[in-house]
């Protein structure tokens, strides 16, 4: 029942996408952007781990375009409203939002891994397994603050805020299995990352859109 | 009695210790650690003089640590018990643990300008988790300031207060991955290794740092629940 909830919100996302191509069309050229301004930004004769640095920089944020465009459609329609009321567990809401999400973010780095080695240098198998673990930690974190952050009068210039803080954790463990010979634990705190912070979001999601 | 004023909420706080004795207890406890600190404690064998600021920077971000733990604890009241007075608590606990979390920022670098010649060390823990918490926690105040005053504004302030006791251990565990410590360690497993008058001045000044925080925690909440007060007696006469 849960789950059918959750495909059925996902795929709700995934078809408005097909249809409108708001989010994925903007993420994909933000990307490619960023890396052409930090091809600039680096000064030539800087080594590889600063390039490999600079792809996290961009994962981050865009992947706050994504989020932050994520419930714009759930506030200008009122969809929200809608879905509260929905004889569904709230959880699901976030959890088809996340996946959703998920899959913008996936979908714009098939392009921008390739582009990023093209551009600078090559990927590791632990960089791209990294940034699969990050992807996850960063769409369950960033959906829920979306959420919030849509509600409230500052919205998009709160999302930032609220969540770099909590990004810069992913981002150490991120920039740490990109540049370490052995990216084991990097990829372990990842890992933990996620499931411990999709836990809190999962049980706490309810209380952002119930009072 | 008019029939509005069964609305109010009421301003008696639950708390047995009074103020005025608490603040006496902060006065005279500070002034003992001062004492301790800086006529009592040996020189360093190291670091000398300056190292008498270890008293305070340690004692200070341990509670500033329980002025975010205590913050959380009330957000978890407010969204599991539904008890009325948890938010503001929780907000004033988190405000707390603001004030004492720039403290550390600032005796940290100074202690690190003394100890190792700069203000600033991306090398040393503490300062760096100190950095992003007070990130974090200033984000936790445009959040709350970002939303009308009601049960949603309740609602974000709670559940992004227990994201930040989340956020402690991992972004701890993050830092420590992502250098080598250089930060001297007072404290191992086998116990503190100093003894002693050190020990006795480092508990004093820490109990005096937790009395005076919640001294001020105390204060502000009165200051404020007076203010709510005052604002829903004018609705009443108007």
């Amino acid at each position: 029942m849960y789950v059918r909830d959750v495909g059925a919100l996902a795929r709700k996302d995934l078809l408005l996408e097909l249809r409108a191509r708001d989010t994925l069309p903007a993420m994909l050229l933000f990307v490619v952007a960023t890396f052409v301004v930090f091809h600039f930004a680096l000064p030539s004769g800087s080594s590889d781990l600063a390039a490999s640095g600079l792809l996290w920089v961009a994962i981050v944020f865009t992947a706050l375009l994504g989020i932050g465009r994520a419930f714009v459609p759930e506030r200008e329609q009122r969809v929200l409203d809608g879905l509260v009321l929905a004889p569904c567990d709230r959880s699901a809401i976030w959890l088809g939002k996340g996946i959703a999400t998920l899959a913008f973010l996936a979908a714009a780095e098939v392009v921008a891994l390739p582009v990023f080695a093209l551009f600078f240098h090559g990927l590791t198998a632990a960089t791209v397994a990294a940034v699969v673990l990050a992807d996850l930690g960063i769409c369950a974190v960033g959906t829920f603050l979306g959420a919030m952050a849509v509600a409230t009068r500052a919205r998009d210039l709160l999302l930032p805020l609220l969540f770099l803080p909590l990004a810069i954790p992913i981002v150490i463990g991120g920039v740490g299995a990109s540049i370490v010979a052995s990216p084991g634990r990097y990829l372990a705190f990842l890992a933990l990352y996620d499931a411990v912070f999709a836990l809190i979001c999962w049980a706490s999601f309810e209380y952002v859109v119930t009072e | 009695m008019s029939p509005g004023t069964a609305q109010l909420t009421p301003v008696a706080p639950r708390s047995r210790i009074s103020l005025p004795a608490l603040a006496a207890a902060s006065l005279v406890l500070v002034t003992l650690a001062l004492v301790l600190v800086f006529f009592v404690a040996p020189n360093d064998a190291d670091q000398g003089f300056s190292q008498r600021i270890f008293y305070f920077h340690v004692s200070i971000a341990i509670t500033a640590y329980a002025c975010f733990g205590l913050g959380a604890w009330k957000a978890l009241l407010h969204l599991w018990k539904r008890d009325p007075r948890a938010d503001l608590e929780s907000y004033v606990a988190v405000h707390q643990g603001v004030i004492f979390g720039s403290l550390v920022l600032i005796t940290g670098s100074i202690w690190a300008k003394i100890s190792w010649g700069h203000w600033w060390l991306w090398s040393e823990d503490q300062l760096v988790l100190f950095l992003v918490l007070f990130l974090f926690y200033a984000a936790y105040f445009m959040l709350r300031y970002s939303v009308d005053p009601g049960p949603q504004r309740a609602n974000f302030s709670a559940v992004y207060a227990l994201f930040g006791v989340v956020l402690i251990p991992v972004s701890f565990m993050a830092i420590r991955l992502a250098k080598q410590a250089i930060h001297p360690v007072v404290f191992t497993r086998h116990g503190p290794n100093f003894g002693g008058w050190i020990l006795v001045t480092y508990c004093v000044a820490q109990v005096a740092m937790l009395v005076l925080a919640y001294t001020l925690y105390r204060i502000e909440l009165a200051g404020k629940r007076v203010d709510a007060r005052v604002r829903e007696l004018k609705e009443v006469l108007a």
